[in-house]
Formats: structure tokens, C-alpha cells, sequence
């Protein structure tokens, strides 16, 4: 399980290109034994005079945060290293949020595209019921090691607001949770658990009162309490070392599938789908199979489609910009400033993604594609009736895109959908959706 | 606190190391007159287009006869992380009626028209910047008469490249040092900065609380001092003429933003003049019989 850990030399915290202008050829790499396994970076000139040689990532935050996230880096660079740190890690993975998780056939859905075998990665079967608890025990534990007793998180759907309040109950330190007014009001079921987990709720109000605004006010929050405070990003976006951080305590998902897989089939998959707002779970299954010979798709939400501008696609429809501190695929106007994003599900609703992801769409060993609100709907109720399983709304976009592709495949292919997160807290959304009348009475 | 310092590419902060307040600029100018009045300089922030490009653009050709002695104009951007409420919502409101980077730099072009002396400093985040596409902006910056740029997310691990361009165009990299800047870090910061240093008071985004630690301050400036040859300003957290004049006896420059907008905001351009009068007024008794 050392593994789980492995990371990236970083320079500056970029994903920086192998060679300078370095580009590889065509938008979808299977050739990748000689892919840049220890260099990411892009080179993304997008026709609006910005520098082609920038990469993704990077740390553009204000001095006041500077020397923390500086701190936090060589705390981590010494604490992944550490064989005591790894060790408590993978007991409190194991005992307390119950990894690891199963790598599940789905028979039914299976049969019902009548391709591809569908295997599904059940983090929403972890403690807290989505994969975000991987991410908050690592971060925790590390603010732990700090010394530091108050942590602060922000969230859309709350997944991770709540692992990060569930971590700090069990650890005993202080918890503020920032979340989007909106968002409040869409998942109330995590709002009162947090509550109950003793975390303090901070309503976000400004700009369009979700995630980036819950962002942008935890961000505040910590340059004005650098001393005690401890930021848990919750995506593997924000300043470095943060993508690389959240990725190297998500990639838990990818190592476990790929062990799974390989002692029950005796191969690896061949095609790796996962939902992608900021793109933690997705980069959490990535991670181990960069260097095989296997096709990943991210997902972004497509809202109410590409077209009508309401969405959540920062690579489908977006540009290369900064925000949060990293360099990115953006929704922005002619003028830089963030485009609100839109989804049915709060989890995706993010005008941003990871540098990573960015890295990998513009090396072409990643594809990205879009699924809309609808889709994702359609694929809840699917899922529901052919296997049981109440998927997140976030994870029901990759779901959905699963099945397109399981039609088009074989019987012998593998797809491995990460099934990042349970759709309890969604049954407000998805009730007045796919049952009006029930929504009604 | 080891590890910032070992992030900085050094040579890149070598290369485009030099000791400058560029003389004969507007900025140096401007610090060598008030130098020799024994007086601080006033920097009064304002956000470009807030709450219409008419108000503001009328505001800031005022603002020199109420006292203002470098302006500080920010460019509105919708995610504005390191700064307060107030600060935001004014960047929101200039943005509700059409605000835009090029606007900004026609209010400096109409601005250098009629005041050939007075400062200007644009402040703001990347993103804009470089959607414009950095050397356009550089460029169009330098001909429409601003003498200086404040970039909040633009750390010196990453400013390199631009301050280096900024300099080529006589444009002047403010940098910003905060409370937690740790000293090994200060030799990076001064390397790419330019006209003045913008010293954050305490940790918190703008205009997040008052103020009272001039005392404690200038300890903190003597260390800057002895590092940098530039005019320090002390910014974040000035509401009144008392805290004013109270930093003006330590440093060289005090920043006056949220406590401005938000008198802005309820009483209108009349109102943020008046309290300028008044920050000035006090400002210049500051000294007096000190020496």
C-alpha cells in the first residue's frame, strides 16, 4: 500500500511539460509506454495572448498564504515519507472508514447494454458514503501532525463538508465548514449532520452562492487565521501542493481497483470512467493505471446542456485561466471573469477542474467527455432498478457515459466506473425530477 | 518555514535584480516631494467602474484635490479571494454595469489627461490580465499612464516573466509582504518589486478590522527598511484619520480601500471626498512637532 502514496517531483507545483513546448501528438494516447509519467504540463495557447509555456497548477494565492502552503508542503513531502504517518493512515482507512472497497459486477446493467462488462468501484460504500473521506483523513491527519487545531472546509453537495466535520469529531479538533447558500438549500440531510458532527455551518452569500464561493470564503478564512487553522481543499484543485496532495490520498481508489481486478479477471480494464467536477474521485482511479494501457473518460456535467451555456464543463466548454490559486480550464467571459457554473448535482457545480485533468486532456491521455442533468437522472433511475444501488447524482454522470460506451463495446471489454458517492442526499432533488406528484403531495 | 524559499528560481530573481524605485518616475517623484514636506503619502483605493464608469471616473479626477496623493484603482474581478466584503462588492457592482479591463485603462487615459502627476496604481488578480493577454495589457497599461501594478495572486515564484516585461515598459511591480513573510522570503520579494512595498498590516483580507498597532508595526518596517531602499505603505484595515495619522508617524505611504468604498456605497462621491479631506487632514498634522 505504499503506493497510495507515491508522487510527483514538482517545480513550483507545476504540471510542467516534459520538454519545453513539449506536446504530444493526437487527442487520445494508447502509446504510452513512453508517456511522461514523472512530468506533467500543457501547453494550452488558447488564442487569447496567454503564454503557451505556463503548464497547469501552480501556487497564485496571496503572500500572506504563501509560507503556509509552503509549510504544509514540507510537512507533507516529510509525512508521506514517514513509515508511522502511512501506517496510522492505512489503520484508520481500514477500521474506520472501511476500505478496502468492493470492486462490484454490475450483472444487471450489464445485461441491459448488452456489451461491455460494467464493474462498478463502490466508494459510496466507505463511512460517510462518498470517496471524500479518503481525501479528509489524509489531510486531517497531517493538520494533526501540524499541530494545527482548527479545520476549515468548503463544500458544494456537502460530502465533503461532512467527512471533514466526521475527521475532526474523531480526531477532536475544531471544525468551520463553508458552504453556498444554494447549496444549503439543496442538501439539507448533510447541513444537519454536520451540525450533529459539531461543525460550525458558515452560509456563503456572494457571487452565485456556491462551492467557488464557499471557496473563495475558506480562502479568507485562513489568511485572516493563519496561526491555528488548517484549509482541507476537498478536489485536487487549489494552489500546489494541494492537486498533488488530495490525488496521492485519493489514489487509494485506483490502486485497490487495480489489485481487485487483476486477482479476480487476471487483467486490467480497459476503459476507466469517472465524474469530474473538480476531479478528485476521477484522479483518485487514474492515478494507478497512467503508465497502462488503458483509456480513461472523465465526465463533466453538461448541465442542461453544452449549448445553452448552463453547465458545469470546464474542458468541453471552457478556457485556460487562473483561479484558486492553480492555472486551469476555467468557464470564464471575453473579459476573465468566472462564468457561473450550473448542474443538478452541487458536487460537479465547480467552474474549474484540477491541473491535472487539464494536463491529461491536453496530452490527449485523457478524454473528456460531457453528460447532462437529464442523462444523469436517467441513470439514477437505472441504476436504481437494475441494481439496487442509489447513486449520487454526481456519480450518475459517469454512469450514464458508462453505459453509452458498454454498447458499443464487446462482452469481453471491461469498463470500471468509480461510483464515487451514495445518492441519499439527493432524494429531494432526484424525487422532484423523476417523481413530481411525490415532490407535490 | 524552510520551505518557500527553496521554491523561488533564483535565477530568475537574479536575472532581473536590480535596486530601483526607477527615478525620475511619477512614483519617485512623488515620494521625494512628500519627502521633503516631512509628510506620508495618502493612497486612497478605489475600484474602477464602481457603482457606473461615470461616478467613478468623476471620483477619481477628484480625488487629488481632496488630499490623495497616489490612487490606487482596482480592477474588478468576480473572485476577488484575498479581499473583504466591501471590496467585493464594489468589483461586483462595477462589473453589474459594464466594467471591463479595457474601460479600466480609458478611465487611467482620460484620468493622465488632466493629471499629469498623480500616481496611479492598477490593482487586481490574473485572470483578467492575462485573458487580455499579459503584454496588451502591459503595453496598453504604460500608454494610458499607469505608473505601477499591484497583482494579489501573482507571488514572485511565478512574476518573473512579467515584472521583467513591466520594467522594459517603465511599469512598476508593487510588491506586497505580509505579516507572515518570513525573512528569507523578503530578498525575493524586493528583487521583483519596484516604486513602493505594500505592507499588509495583519493577516485578513481588506478592511476586515480595525486597526490600532502602529506600534507594533513599525518594528515589523525597521526590519523592511533596513532590507529595501523603496517607500513602504501600510494598507488593510484603515477606517479613520486617528489610525491614519497614528501609521503615517511609521511609515512612508498609508492605503485607505474598504473604510473609502463603503462611504462610497452609502454617501456617494461627496462622501468618500470628504473622508479623504479629513484622512488628509489628519495625515499631514501627524508629523508636526515631531522633529
Amino acid at each position: 500500500m505504499n503506493s497510495t502514496l507515491k508522487t510527483l517531483p514538482d517545480h513550483n507545483g507545476f504540471f510542467v511539460p516534459a520538454t519545453p513546448g513539449g506536446h504530444p501528438s493526437g487527442r487520445r494516447r494508447r502509446d504510452v509506454k513512453n508517456f511522461p509519467r514523472e512530468f506533467f504540463g500543457g501547453n494550452a495557447d488558447d488564442g487569447h495572448g496567454t503564454p503557451s509555456n505556463l503548464g497547469y497548477g501552480g501556487r497564485y494565492v496571496a503572500e500572506t498564504l504563501m509560507p503556509l502552503i509552503g509549510e504544509i508542503e514540507a510537512a507533507y513531502d516529510d509525512a508521506r515519507l514517514d513509515p508511522a504517518f502511512q501506517a496510522r493512515l492505512q489503520e484508520l482507512q481500514r477500521d474506520y472508514v472501511g476500505r478496502a472497497t468492493p470492486l462490484y459486477f454490475a450483472e444487471r446493467l450489464t445485461e441491459h447494454f448488452g456489451g461491455a462488462r460494467i464493474y462498478l468501484k463502490r466508494e459510496d460504500l466507505n463511512h460517510t458514503g462518498a470517496h471524500k473521506i479518503n481525501n479528509a483523513l489524509g489531510q486531517a491527519l497531517l493538520a494533526q501532525r501540524m499541530g494545527r487545531q482548527r479545520l476549515i472546509a468548503e463544500t458544494g453537495a456537502g460530502m465533503h463538508g461532512v467527512a471533514v466535520a466526521t475527521i475532526a469529531a474523531r480526531l477532536g479538533l475544531g471544525c468551520v465548514i463553508y458552504m453556498g447558500a444554494t447549496d444549503i438549500e439543496r442538501q439539507q440531510p448533510n447541513v444537519q449532520r454536520m451540525h450533529l458532527l459539531g461543525a460550525e455551518i458558515v452560509p456563503v452569500h456572494s457571487g452565485t452562492a456556491t462551492l467557488k464561493d464557499a471557496m473563495n470564503e475558506a480562502l479568507r478564512d485562513w489568511v485572516a487565521n493563519v496561526d491555528d487553522t488548517f484549509y482541507i481543499i476537498g478536489t485536487v484543485a487549489g494552489p500546489a501542493p494541494y492537486p498533488r496532495m488530495v490525488r496521492d490520498f485519493q489514489s487509494v481508489i485506483g490502486v485497490e481497483t487495480r489489485e481487485q481486478l487483476l486477482a479476480t479477471q487476471g487483467r486490467l480494464p480497459d476503459t476507466l470512467v469517472a465524474c469530474v467536477g473538480g476531479g478528485s474521485n476521477a484522479m483518485g482511479l487514474f492515478h494507478a493505471f497512467l503508465d497502462d494501457d488503458v483509456a480513461m473518460v472523465g465526465v463533466e456535467a453538461a448541465g442542461e446542456g453544452l449549448e445553452s451555456g448552463r453547465h458545469a464543463a470546464s474542458i468541453n466548454g471552457g478556457t485556460p485561466g487562473i483561479l484558486h490559486g492553480n492555472r486551469t480550464y476555467l468557464l470564464q467571459d471575453d473579459d476573465g471573469q468566472i462564468r457561473d457554473a450550473h448542474s443538478i448535482s452541487a458536487g460537479l457545480d465547480y467552474p474549474g477542474i484540477g491541473p491535472e485533468h487539464a494536463y491529461l486532456h491536453d496530452s490527449g491521455r485523457a478524454s473528456y467527455v460531457a453528460v447532462t442533468d437529464d442523462e444523469a437522472l436517467e441513470a439514477v433511475a437505472l441504476c436504481c432498478r437494475r441494481e439496487g444501488i442509489l447513486p449520487a447524482l454526481e456519480s450518475a454522470h459517469a454512469l450514464h457515459h458508462a453505459g453509452r460506451l458498454a454498447a458499443r463495446q464487446e462482452a469481453d471489454q471491461i469498463i470500471v466506473v468509480c461510483l464515487s458517492g451514495r445518492g441519499d442526499k439527493d432524494m429531494d432533488t432526484i424525487t422532484r425530477h423523476l417523481m413530481p406528484e411525490e415532490a407535490e403531495s | 518555514m524552510s520551505a518557500p524559499s527553496s521554491t523561488i528560481d533564483t535565477r530568475e530573481t537574479d536575472a532581473t535584480r536590480h535596486v530601483s524605485t526607477q527615478p525620475g518616475s511619477r512614483l519617485a517623484r512623488r515620494f521625494a516631494a512628500l519627502g521633503a514636506e516631512n509628510r506620508a503619502a495618502l493612497v486612497t483605493y478605489v475600484m474602477a467602474g464602481d457603482p457606473d464608469p461615470v461616478t467613478s471616473g468623476d471620483l477619481l479626477a477628484r480625488l487629488p484635490a481632496a488630499g490623495a496623493d497616489i490612487i490606487e484603482l482596482g480592477m474588478p474581478f468576480s473572485d476577488p479571494m484575498a479581499d473583504g466584503v466591501a471590496i467585493q462588492r464594489a468589483g461586483q457592482r462595477a462589473l453589474a454595469n459594464g466594467q471591463t479591463l479595457a474601460r479600466t485603462l480609458e478611465m487611467v487615459r482620460d484620468f493622465r489627461q488632466r493629471d499629469e502627476e498623480t500616481p496611479i496604481v492598477l490593482m487586481g488578480y490574473l485572470n483578467p490580465l492575462q485573458r487580455f493577454g499579459e503584454d496588451r495589457f502591459l503595453q496598453a497599461a504604460a500608454e494610458a499612464g499607469v505608473d505601477g501594478l499591484i497583482l494579489v495572486d501573482l507571488p514572485p515564484e511565478h512574476g518573473a516573466a512579467l515584472t521583467a516585461r513591466a520594467r522594459d515598459l517603465g511599469l512598476a511591480r508593487i510588491p506586497l509582504v505580509a505579516p507572515t513573510t518570513p525573512p528569507e522570503r523578503l530578498p525575493a520579494l524586493l528583487a521583483q518589486g519596484d516604486g513602493f512595498v505594500y505592507r499588509i498590516a495583519f493577516n485578513g483580507v481588506t478592511g476586515s478590522r480595525r486597526l490600532d498597532i502602529a506600534a507594533e508595526l513599525e518594528s515589523a518596517l525597521g526590519d523592511l527598511k533596513r532590507q529595501s531602499p523603496l517607500p513602504v505603505a501600510v494598507g488593510f484595515g484603515v477606517r479613520d484619520g486617528d489610525t491614519a495619522a497614528a501609521i503615517a508617524r511609521v511609515t512612508d505611504a498609508v492605503v485607505v480601500g474598504s473604510a473609502l468604498i463603503e462611504r462610497l456605497a452609502e454617501s456617494g462621491p461627496e462622501g468618500a471626498l470628504a473622508l479623504t479631506r479629513e484622512l488628509a487632514d489628519s495625515m499631514r498634522s501627524a508629523r508636526i512637532g515631531e522633529s
